[in-house]
């Protein structure tokens, strides 16, 4: 641990986006645009089955009907859907074999994330999914985890060797119709993850997938597909980066998560997409919909997230609390600095009996910046002895950005019990200065004052994911206090 | 070590501070007493940079350094240490990583590598003794939900852990009753030795049965007005601080 604090300093004075590298690969695009002969062509690359391609054509009719949602609390420039490249994939046809067939430029973006896709350099016993730009660049650890009858793939493959399964789940929890850039996605979604655990399985490591955009111009739309049958067990890891480019990039994600009886899936996530230089030119507008289905009873989904990147965010990971006694959990911790926007929180839909949920939403804005809390907690008429607790915290530094809290209850069962907290604070120039006396850079303090106000969430993270956290925590807020 | 020469400072454009001289050589204690207002504290927030403080004049060096060219964190790393009035609360943050991290950068900006952990929570073992500091300091937020007494003491603890040359200890004794008074003041004379040196800002005398000064200094509307041994505290307890404005022909 004292190592791994130390390096947290030296990191911070390094500063700046450090991810915002450009790799050379030699990329394959197809037309700029959006039609109905791009989704067909993106599926035809694929070798997707017809019903496939009609679920996307389908997805693309109703998505035309559709206008982008005014409601967030966020200011979106108008996007040009014509001038996206909705699929680009790093040259090299066919999906490597091994490692020695990966070109190595890739291997090296990867590593420069410090991604590791040589097994035996792994030590932390993470299984990555690697995807960069529209597809998954390589599979780590899939044999060992087969022998317990996991499966952890890309989408591609997914659909391509089990799509009995992909057909009956996908779209099962965000269908197509769900929203504007939920159509968008199941439309041209190229690649993603794929995770099925089955009955009675724990997964004995954490599954992780790593999503890189690095081509110009280009879209990224994955879809991630969890299922836990009953009594099963996953901890899953997602983290993100882009180069600096000064064009806005698009991603619109779908998660889904199918979770049945006593089954627990743990949804991490370390958002950091590049959020846009100091003067918010470029950035990566980040429009996703996650949500997890608690279909069987005594089953349990937890989200946590740690959201620094990113112009633009628009993500409500949600719960629906269909088994009985099922309990869905949200944990997050969002910064926005600059000229970012967020407008993030989470949906509880108490649908079964004695189902509860927890709420901990932790937002801190500094310079321009402005941070939305957006949640909805919904108890149905039959969800007799529902139960939640939502805290929302937001932290000011600077007086030029906004923290916004816009809690939606809609309670029909009068034995529900639901509860909301708030508060809203800033860090004071007397805790900074404390810290300055004992010797500690104004910088550094900021950074121990709001890692320790994230607390809380940061603890919900993986070890591995936590350190990771509590660096980026400070980093992203550099420059904030002047 | 310590020279402060007509030093003037500003807060909020009203001038508190006019016109300082005080020379405190190591192994010295220094008090300074004072009425309300006196500008006691704005001494203490000045010697360590406290941004709401502006210096219109005047010099402060500090072992060969100008110590107004100094940043507060350096200030704090060249040795120099307060033990705040109000010790803030900082939720979240463990005293085991606001001090390791405190600790680490004073040793880096010493060219020293950083501690190890095990020798680390040794030495926070060891330096809890000097003010009788509760076992489970270690695991809570700094100063949250730490009574009067256990912030003040707590202060203490981190002034032994950080070993400073100059200890400017504001207050100390305030809301601290008679038994917490005697740890604390126990704990600053263990500290002490030829080597470093502390001035004690005090309304009272009280403390200064504890923590015995070598000079007694009294400040009145931003100056020194009188300068003496430490009998002079005992007077100004018995008489209060009138005869001193008597004296000054107000």
């Amino acid at each position: 641990m004292p190592q791994e604090n130390d390096n947290i300093i030296n990191e911070l004075t390094q500063g700046e986006y450090k991810y915002g590298f450009t790799s050379d690969i030699e990329t394959d695009y197809i037309p700029m645009g959006l039609n109905e002969d791009i989704v067909r062509l993106i599926s035809s690359k694929k070798n997707e089955p017809e019903w496939l391609l009609e679920f996307r054509l389908k997805a693309y009719r109703y998505w035309l009907t559709l206008q982008m949602p005014t409601w967030p609390h966020l200011t979106i420039p108008d996007i040009d859907y014509q001038k996206i490249y909705y699929y680009a994939s790093p040259k090299k046809k066919e999906g490597p074999k091994s490692l020695d067939e990966v070109d190595p430029e890739l291997l090296k973006t990867f590593d420069k994330l410090g991604i590791p896709l040589h097994e035996q350099k792994m030590l932390s016993g993470m299984a990555v999914d690697a995807v960069l730009d529209s597809v998954s660049v390589k599979t780590t650890f899939k044999e060992s985890l087969a022998e317990l009858g996991i499966i952890f793939c890309s989408f591609s493959e997914a659909v391509k060797d089990y799509p009995e399964l992909v057909q009956k789940y996908m779209g099962s929890v965000v269908g197509y119709a769900d929203n504007y850039f939920a159509a968008l996605n199941s439309a041209v979604f190229s690649d993603g993850s794929f995770v099925f655990i089955p009955k009675g399985v724990r997964c004995p490591m954490e599954l992780s997938t790593y999503f890189r955009i690095n081509a110009i111009n280009t879209g990224q739309f994955e879809r991630t597909l969890i299922v836990a049958e009953d009594d099963a067990y996953v901890s899953y890891l997602e983290g993100c980066t882009a180069p600096m480019r000064d064009e806005n990039q698009l991603h619109a994600a779908i998660v889904e998560i199918i979770i049945n009886e006593r089954a627990e899936v743990k949804y991490s996530t370390v958002q950091n997409w590049y959020p846009g230089d100091k003067q918010g030119k470029g950035g990566i507008y980040n429009f996703v919909t996650k949500r997890a289905l608690c279909k069987g009873d005594h089953s349990k989904v937890s989200w946590t997230q740690v959201e620094t990147g990113s112009a633009i965010t628009w993500k409500y990971p949600s719960c629906i609390l269909r088994g009985d006694h099922s309990v869905g959990e949200f944990y997050s911790v969002a910064v926005t600095n600059n000229y970012q926007q967020a407008d993030t929180g989470s949906k509880m839909i108490h649908l079964g009996k004695n189902t509860s949920s927890h709420i901990v939403s932790k937002g801190i804005s500094a310079g321009y910046s402005q941070n939305s809390y957006r949640g909805l907690v919904k108890v149905a008429a039959k969800a007799e002895n529902a139960r939640n607790f939502s805290q929302c915290d937001s932290l000011l530094l600077g007086d030029k950005c906004g923290a916004h809290t816009f809690p939606y209850i809609d309670v029909h069962n009068e034995t529900a019990i639901v509860e909301h907290e708030a508060t809203t604070s800033k860090i004071s120039e007397d805790q900074v200065f404390y810290c300055n006396q004992r010797g500690i850079s104004t910088e550094d303090a900021i950074g121990l004052i709001v890692n320790g106000y994230a607390k809380e969430v940061l603890n919900k993270l993986p070890m591995e994911f936590a350190v990771e956290a509590q660096k980026l925590l400070a980093i992203s807020l550099e420059g904030s206090v002047g | 070590m310590l020279t402060i020469k007509n030093l003037h400072a500003n807060v909020n454009g009203k001038e508190i501070l006019k016109g300082i001289d005080l020379v405190v050589k190591p192994g010295e204690v220094h008090a300074i007493m004072g009425p309300n207002g006196s500008g006691k504290s704005t001494l203490a927030s000045v010697l360590t940079g406290n941004p709401a403080f502006e210096i219109t004049e005047g010099d402060i060096s500090f072992y060969g350094k100008n110590l107004l060219d100094l940043l507060p964190e350096d200030r704090a790393r060249e040795g120099v240490f307060l033990s705040f009035q109000y010790p803030v609360e900082i939720p979240g943050v463990s005293m085991v990583n606001f001090m390791r991290t405190a600790i680490n950068e004073q040793r880096k900006y010493k060219g020293l590598e950083p501690m190890s952990a095990s020798d680390f929570l040794k030495m926070m073992r060891e330096k809890k003794e000097y003010v009788e500091l509760d076992n489970k300091l270690a695991n809570r937020s700094v100063n949250e939900g730490f009574s009067g007494g256990e912030k003040k003491r707590n202060e203490i603890f981190q002034m032994a852990m950080l070993e400073p040359r100059l200890s400017i200890l504001d207050e100390t004794d305030s809301g601290l009753d008679i038994d917490a008074l005697r740890i604390v003041a126990t704990g600053v004379n263990k500290l002490k030795s030829s080597e470093n040196s502390t001035i004690v800002i005090t309304h009272y005398q009280r403390l200064l049965d504890y923590i015995v000064p070598d000079f007694v200094h009294v400040l009145y509307k931003g100056r020194i007005v009188k300068s003496a041994g430490k009998e002079l505290a005992y007077e100004l307890e018995e008489k209060g601080y009138d005869w001193i404005k008597k004296e000054l022909g107000e």
